[in-house]
């Protein structure tokens, strides 16, 4: 029987956040390549939670953006609501959250996807990777046909041999009832790849017109919007905004969920993938607090097309029944009628210390992979790792050198360091406290971080970035103008600096030494400082930021430096551990397993000490001066 | 981990000896030496493989007289600069220096360090690394093993809440930025301040702990000095048969010397030159005087004995200015003879030193030297908080590096920084306090976030 055969540089499975981030990357770099769905209905899907960025992924979406990703511009094309996080606080834990019309975000996603040159979305289910002596060299659907490729990137997300649980009832799909994929994990296991299960949830969606807003307290976006892409003018998306609504549970509430723990398939024990501890189920919450009197609930629109809205802080997996009990106990939702369910999802997912930190796996050439299949979670997490993964694969192809983004260059660095490095036991969710080196990491300065190697890959315009460039030297020449313009302790001065509550001059002083007291900053300096030129906002807020903490600046910095020069010592990669007597034999185990391409990702696994590291690098140098002689 | 630092611990064989050695090696050797150490020409004018005569100093105190050693890389060990140190011995005197080093920037070298640094340096031959590798994980765990033999139950446990509570903090923090919508800061940077004061004052005691139980450990170096005759070998009868505590009679190494270990409570003396003392015969008693203006250099501690009954005389003015440059650990012991009294208290007293009345026939007075010598080495009372005494200088340096990290929060609550800046000096000082009881960090953050706070959609 004559079965369909074609050819592409690049094969994707998976058509969510990290598929359609892959995808586009190897397209944009010129590469023949076709992306697989399970449905066409479900590109770029938000199957949780109806809104991209929030506290550290914030951060993400403006290095994905950096980078030449999609998720920032798709966000800032069908946002409903938008807020700047902890504005209050300091500037590296400033973060963006914009509520997504789940809807338009995907229409969005699917459009550009079928509108880039070499890019072919496709409904079917991958089953099988093809690999000849340990290289990626095809795919199969589960129809038969065969797709030959040079690259294979797995964007599986929550849906290999899923199932779908609430009360005693267990549906084998993915999520929203869709399609589940349960050939795939079987051809993985095959080639060696060693599979494991993880679980999340989801709230109900509650029909907007059962809810009593009045009983709630509404919650507004910031007045003045913040887009998410550098590329996005900001005047362009100055928008009325979508509230959402607070409100919380109570004692009534916990009582229903005690009453009914048995009948939760997690304690009742029929889920037996690891849940993330970062959000809880309501279950969950009530069970490990029980000392908490109430807990915030915060109801989101799902979008303008849909009456549906998504019960924030309450996933669970009780019966039907149980779930109309609790939810009408939560003031406000008396009347409440639930759309869909919520319920708890198993998934098969691998351990990402089987991957290289460039996203490819170590033991099969070609096969990278990106997601929730990582054992991540969430959109952004889920799509910077698409977009590395789709980057390296292009790279591969393309017979170029992979990038690699460090822990002190960006957060998509600490997440993917931590998911090929660490011990992970749940989803992995990014936190600001994971990134050691946060201040120099901030959402404000994405750009000036990563659009060099955005640039040097190919999907940062030439335009683009020499505007970067152009923003660089604009701060470093105010900055330094700032440290030189001197400020006298004259009538005026003192006259500025009561009226803005700051200790008046008791010598001459320079200006940046006014930025950097807390009350003040660059802009309101403008009085003083009557030879500063006009610059444009994000320049001004760079050097405002730069000069405020300009001394835990230059102390990251500093640590930095330190992390950059272990982290430049590479391993070679046909090291044999067992060769090294000194090694503990813990370390000697890990390392082996691991098998860390320099000796700082060494000295971050667990069970390799610093003495550990040390015999390693005495061996390493031993190697470096045999090869030479 | 890579020689970016400076590095620096005793080289010699820590035992009472006459000279000890503290070697340091790294780009700031130079410099930080410098900080301590004063010489007719700036150390970092000599050139190359001389030797320095002068002083360490720790602040205006004159702590030692020194020779500095200076190799400048590449021609020294490691091949980086390196600064040796010769001090007089006693442990007290090192572990003295050694301290005032980590407050100027210098970190104490891990174990096998400088070996390491000469091999990844090129100095040592290739044939060597197998050997090298072995030092660097024996000496490690050998390392291991007594810092946490030296780290008693009470103690560990302490600092294992301490750091509890430090993590506790961090954890509340992170928890209300990254889920602000559900956990407020308001107000907290009050709380948090107050709660570090607590904190800083207890690494104060341990630090305070460390001094003493270093201290005990290695015991004071104490010289006898007086004029022939006056009593100074009956006061070494008196103090060894007092508790009967002669532990051993170790011949010196590096000089015609005795030495004798005795006790007082919980103090151990170790009496230099107690073969000049111990001789009867008149000759080698002669030998006391001059004796005493050299060996009072290597002492931590002199006991000058006057009899109360023979009057002071020239050798008395010679032992007297020999001791005006020590008089800050000088303790005159005035030995009431039956005899006609013919020096008084008072007239000691002028010297500027405390004076003890002692009696060597029934023993009376002993107890105030004990006293004495508590309030000169020790801070507070030393007998009741054996479990809490540091004794380890690793584990010194590792509080003092927590308390000042703590410091920095306090900095930079005081300049009016929000929450998320004090984290980082956080979970420095949590790091700092887990390699003393030798926990690891991993992701013990993530875990306490997870465990303590309701996080969440």
């Amino acid at each position: 029987m004559a079965v369909v055969e074609e050819t592409y540089d690049v094969v994707v499975v998976g058509a969510g956040h990290a598929g359609c981030e892959a995808a586009l990357a190897c397209a944009r770099l010129g590469l023949e390549t076709i992306i697989f769905t399970v449905s066409m209905d479900s590109v770029a899907m938000m199957p949780c939670n109806p809104n991209i960025g929030g506290s550290s992924k914030g951060h993400l979406v403006r290095e994905i953006d950096a980078l030449g990703g999609q998720m920032g511009i798709n966000i800032d094309k069908t946002f409903l609501q938008s807020k700047m996080l902890n504005r209050s606080k300091g500037p590296a834990v400033h973060s963006l959250r914009a509520q997504a019309d789940k809807q338009m975000y995907s229409l969005e996603m699917r459009k550009t996807l079928q509108s880039t040159e070499h890019l072919t979305l496709r409904q079917a289910e991958v089953s099988e990777i093809l690999v000849e002596d340990g290289c990626i060299v095809g795919a199969k659907t589960y129809s038969g046909a065969t797709y030959h490729c040079k690259a294979v990137v797995l964007c599986t997300g929550t849906y290999l041999k899923a199932r779908c649980l609430y009360g005693d009832v267990i549906e084998y799909t993915g999520p929203n009832g869709l399609k589940a994929a349960n050939y795939l994990t079987d051809s993985l296991i095959k080639n060696g790849i060693e599979m494991m299960r993880f679980k999340t949830g989801t709230p109900a969606r509650i029909d907007r017109r059962s809810i009593d807003f009045s009983k709630m307290e509404e919650q507004f976006g910031d007045e003045r919007i913040v887009p998410f892409s550098f590329t996005t003018d900001p005047d362009s998306i100055q928008k009325e905004q979508v509230s959402c609504y607070l409100t919380y549970t109570n004692e009534k509430t916990h009582e229903i969920i005690r009453n009914n723990l048995d009948k939760s398939p997690i304690y009742a024990g029929i889920i037996e993938g690891t849940g993330p501890r970062y959000c809880p189920s309501i279950e969950d919450k009530v069970v490990k607090f029980p000392d908490k009197e109430r807990h915030q609930l915060f109801i989101e629109p799902e979008g303008l097309y849909t009456n549906e809205m998504y019960i924030s802080g309450m996933s669970s997996s009780m019966p039907e029944n149980v779930q109309y009990d609790m939810y009408h106990t939560v003031p406000g939702l008396e009347h409440a009628k639930i759309v869909r369910n919520a319920y708890a999802i198993e998934y098969d997912c691998i351990n990402a210390n089987q991957l290289y930190a460039t996203l490819e796996f170590k033991k099969i050439h070609g096969l990278f992979s990106g997601g929730q299949f990582n054992g991540s979670s969430g959109y952004e997490e889920a799509a910077c790792q698409g977009l590395i993964a789709g980057i390296n694969a292009a790279l591969e192809v393309l017979g170029r050198e992979q990038i690699i983004i460090d822990r002190s260059e960006g957060y998509i660095g600490v997440l993917i360091d931590d998911l090929v490095t660490k011990e992970n036991r749940e989803p992995y969710r990014m936190m600001t406290s994971r990134a050691e080196y946060r201040l120099l990491l901030r959402q404000d300065n994405a750009d000036l971080r990563l659009s060099k190697i955005g640039h040097e890959v190919g999907l940062i315009s030439d335009e683009r970035y020499a505007w970067v460039v152009k923003k660089q030297e604009l701060i470093a020449k105010e900055m330094d103008r700032v440290k030189h313009v001197n400020i006298g302790a004259n009538a005026k001065v003192q006259a500025f600096l009561e009226a803005h509550g700051s200790t008046p001059l008791s010598t001459g002083v320079k200006l940046s030494d006014l930025i950097c007291r807390p009350e003040l900053d660059y802009d309101q300096l403008a009085e003083l400082d009557p030879e500063r030129e006009a610059l444009p906002y994000d320049v001004r807020e760079q050097v405002n930021i730069n000069i405020k903490y300009e001394g835990y600046i230059e102390r990251q910095v500093k640590q930095v430096e330190h992390f950059k020069k272990i982290e430049s010592k590479k391993i070679p990669d046909n090291i044999d551990y067992d060769d090294i007597a000194s090694l503990r034999i813990e370390a000697r185990q890990k390392l082996s397993k691991l098998r860390p391409i320099s000796i700082g990702q060494a000295s971050r696994i667990s069970g390799v000490s610093p003495a550990d590291v040390s015999v390693l690098l005495v061996y390493l140098e031993q190697g470096k001066y045999q090869s030479n002689d | 981990m890579l020689q970016s630092d400076t590095i620096a611990a005793i080289a010699t064989y820590p035992s009472n000896s006459g000279i000890g050695i503290i070697r340091i090696s790294g780009p700031d050797a130079i410099s930080c030496c410098e900080q301590i150490f004063r010489s007719k020409v700036p150390l970092h004018e000599m050139s190359t493989h001389t030797i320095s005569y002068g002083f360490i100093f720790d602040g205006e105190e004159k702590i030692d007289e020194v020779l500095v050693s200076l190799m400048r890389s590449p021609r020294s060990y490691t091949m980086e600069d390196v600064v040796e140190i010769q001090c007089h011995g006693g442990i007290f005197i090192l572990q003295r220096i050694l301290s005032l080093l980590f407050s100027k920037g210098v970190r104490p070298a891990e174990a096998g360090e400088f070996t390491k640094r000469a091999f990844l340096n090129g100095r040592i031959d290739l044939t060597q690394a197998e050997s090298v590798m072995d030092l660097i994980s024996s000496e490690n765990e050998k390392s291991r093993k007594n810092s946490m033999s030296q780290l008693s139950g009470v103690l560990s446990k302490k600092l294992g809440d301490l750091r509890g509570k430090i993590l506790h903090e961090v954890a509340y923090i992170e928890s209300a930025l990254d889920d602000p919508e559900h956990i407020s800061l308001d107000g907290y940077s009050e709380k948090l301040s107050s709660l570090l004061e607590e904190l800083s004052l207890e690494l104060d005691s341990y630090i305070r702990s460390a001094d003493d139980g270093m201290l005990l450990k290695s015991g004071i170096r104490t010289v006898i000095v007086g004029k022939p005759n006056v009593g100074k070998s009956s006061l070494l009868n008196m103090l060894s048969e007092k508790d009967r505590a002669i532990v051993t009679d170790i011949p010196g190494t590096t000089r015609d010397i005795l030495e004798e270990k005795v006790r007082i409570g919980d103090i151990t003396l170790h009496i230099l030159d107690t073969a000049g003392i111990r001789e009867t015969t008149d000759v080698v008693e002669q030998i006391g005087v001059s004796k005493a203006e050299a060996s009072v250099e290597d002492a931590d501690l002199i006991l000058y004995v006057v009899d109360s009954s023979i009057p002071l005389d020239d050798n008395d003015v010679r032992i007297q200015s020999t001791l005006k440059d020590h008089s800050s650990h000088t303790i005159i012991l005035l030995n009431k003879s039956d005899l006609n009294s013919v020096v008084s208290e008072e007239e000691l007293r002028d010297l500027g030193v405390q004076v003890i009345s002692v009696s060597m026939k029934d023993g009376s007075g002993v107890d105030d030297l004990k006293q004495a010598i508590t309030t000169m080495f020790f801070h507070g009372d030393i007998s009741s908080n054996d479990d809490l005494l540091i004794t380890n200088e690793r584990h010194k340096f590792l509080l003092q590096q927590a308390k000042k990290s703590l410091s920095l929060v306090q900095d930079s609550i005081a300049l009016g920084m929000t929450e998320d800046f004090f984290a980082g000096d956080l979970m420095d000082a949590y790091e700092s306090l887990g390699s003393i009881i030798g926990e690891a960090v991993e992701d013990d953050l993530v875990n306490e976030i997870f465990s303590k706070f309701c996080m969440g959609k």
